[in-house]
């Protein structure tokens, strides 16, 4: 059969994804230093782990609601009213997902339509505009730049701002780069959307896991901006609970509503376990996301300090668990650097042309890793840098 | 404070400077800091957590169970005190529960244990009872894991 024509063609000119093939290569290496992954090292707390277990030796092990449990669903409104200052009616505006990656796809499959533009920050996460284009939209690159810490400024929206622009996703604190939007940044980008019909999309994954002064801040909470975000959230980063795939996407009740609709089609219920969990978490787990917090705060300062001791420019990431040094010295592209460096020292990062063509000169480096396995790493990409100066 | 004393407590050879970092604080002030603990007994010693058992060292370890007779003047702390003076042992703890003190004592075969228990520990006049229990594996020491290389299982997206 030839399957080339059969298959879904825009699927099949997507990449597969820049990160995963880093880490496949580092895989075939020995004693490999992978600073790849984009997870907790640590394990999920044990009374959120405890939570989930008791429901299955008392064998709840049925679907749950389509939206997820109301009780799940009061948790996440109380949680984000708690912490974000963000007013959501569990009963109509919350939908509980497999992860935040699930609440990304149907947001984009809800709103946008054929030939929509769909506005995305680069260097970001990859699966972004992959899933736009699959929802039928044009993902159109919204350059972020180190000199403006790699926030989105008003300018560049406007630049790209035109009449098919349906929706922004705005993915802060920022995977790759580690950037956040602080307040007064937010507000510029509400004063260009004010007035306008563009949709937002709000990744805040990473919204516990801010290392400056100031604590993050979603969109949803500016004026006229909650009528319009899509706030996309969940589990995985905070409370270190990536593998029970939980997430929850929250809105003005007419996307949620729809929103709903794909998933209760497509998935029907996000895992049931894995929901009683999360309820522990948010109730009881502010105490564990603190001690996480200060754990990656140690590690960024450890590497970030490490990088420019190398003489290799690293911007000040605040928020996530990356940073995102610039390669720049070795004169070499960011795919040469991390095919070499894993080749020749056997430690893995990912290009940042992975994250958009405009991570070029940059790689993404996590540090979900041990002091000692950062340490090594900073050694060897030290001895590294010796050969190519 | 209690960040770097943790620091430390995790891996104490990270350099004044790498603590600094990690902490936001200066060189100077950690290096005052960790002088200061040392001084007042916060900070007992550094040592390496070595795995004797990868080694050509003849090498075993026993938990003692130690029941006595508190003297009269000095209740615990004169036992103790003359237990932990030998060099055989390694720790020692006054407990809670079904016997006085829990002794850690090393030696370099299971009968240079037995012996040292039967001729020092049993013949002390406070000693109403000993139970030697020999470690036969060590899986974990002070937070780190011996038995198993840990493996990172995670996958990377």
């Amino acid at each position: 059969m030839d399957y080339e024509r059969l298959l879904n063609p825009t699927l099949v000119a997507t990449q597969p994804s820049g990160i995963r093939r880093f880490f496949d290569m580092a895989a075939e290496l020995e004693d490999v230093i992978a600073l790849t992954i984009g997870e907790p090292d640590f394990s999920t707390p044990w009374h959120i782990r405890q939570a989930g277990i008791q429901t299955l030796e008392k064998g709840k092990t049925w679907y749950s609601p389509n939206a997820g449990f109301a009780a799940l669903r009061q948790s996440i409104a109380n949680y984000l009213s708690r912490r974000f200052s963000l007013n959501y009616d569990p009963a109509h505006e919350v939908v509980v997902t497999v992860g935040g990656s699930e609440a990304i796809d149907l947001t984009f499959r809800a709103v946008v339509g054929p030939g929509d533009e769909v506005l995305v920050p680069s260097p970001s996460f990859v699966c972004y505009s992959p899933l736009a284009q699959l929802a039928g939209g044009k993902a159109v690159p919204l350059v972020t730049r180190a000199e403006d810490d790699f926030r989105l400024t008003a300018e560049a929206l406007k630049a790209a701002i035109t009449p098919k622009t349906k929706l922004l996703v705005l993915p802060f604190p920022n995977n790759p780069t580690g950037a956040v939007m602080r307040k007064e940044h937010l507000e510029e980008i509400a004063a260009v959307l004010r007035g306008t019909d563009i949709l937002v999309l709000s990744d805040e994954i990473y919204g516990e896991l801010t290392y400056g002064a100031e604590e993050h801040v979603s969109i949803a909470s500016l004026p006229d901006m909650w009528e319009r975000t899509i706030l996309v959230s969940g589990f995985s980063k905070a409370y270190a609970m990536t593998g029970w795939r939980l997430g929850y996407c929250c809105g003005p009740q007419p996307i949620i509503q729809q929103i709903l609709k794909l998933h209760q089609y497509g998935i029907m219920s996000a895992p049931t376990t894995a929901q009683y969990a999360a309820i522990e978490a948010l109730d009881n787990g502010d105490e564990d996301v603190a001690a996480m917090r200060a754990e990656y705060d140690s590690r960024r300062r450890l590497i970030v300090d490490g990088f420019r001791k190398l003489g290799m420019p690293c911007f000040e990431p605040e928020g996530a668990f990356y940073c995102f040094p610039s390669v720049a010295i070795t004169g070499l592209t960011s795919e040469e650097f991390c095919r070499r460096l894993l080749q020749e020292k056997h430690v893995a990062v990912v290009p940042g042309t992975a994250f958009g063509d405009c991570g070029e000169g940059f790689i993404r480096v996590s540090y979900c890793y041990s002091v000692k396995h950062i340490r090594e790493a900073l050694k060897r990409i030290g001895e590294f840098l010796e050969d190519y100066q | 404070m209690d960040k770097l004393l943790k620091l430390l407590d995790t891996n104490a050879r990270l350099s004044n400077a790498e603590l600094a970092v990690m902490t936001g604080s200066t060189e100077d002030a950690v290096a005052k800091q960790i002088a200061a603990w040392e001084k007042d007994g916060v900070i007992r010693a550094y040592k390496a957590l070595v795995d004797w058992d990868r080694t050509d060292r003849e090498y075993v370890t026993a938990i003692i169970e130690l029941r006595v007779t508190p003297k009269r003047d000095a209740g615990f702390e004169a036992i103790a005190q003359t237990i932990a003076a030998w060099e055989e042992v390694e720790s020692i703890y006054l407990m809670s529960g079904g016997y006085d003190f829990s002794i850690v004592v090393t030696g370099r075969t299971f009968k240079e244990v037995a012996m040292f228990v039967a001729n020092r520990l049993s013949t002390l006049d406070s000693v109403v009872s000993t139970a030697t229990h020999f470690v036969l594996r060590r899986y974990k020491e002070k937070n780190v894991m011996y038995a198993a290389e840990e493996k990172d299982e995670r996958e990377g997206f």
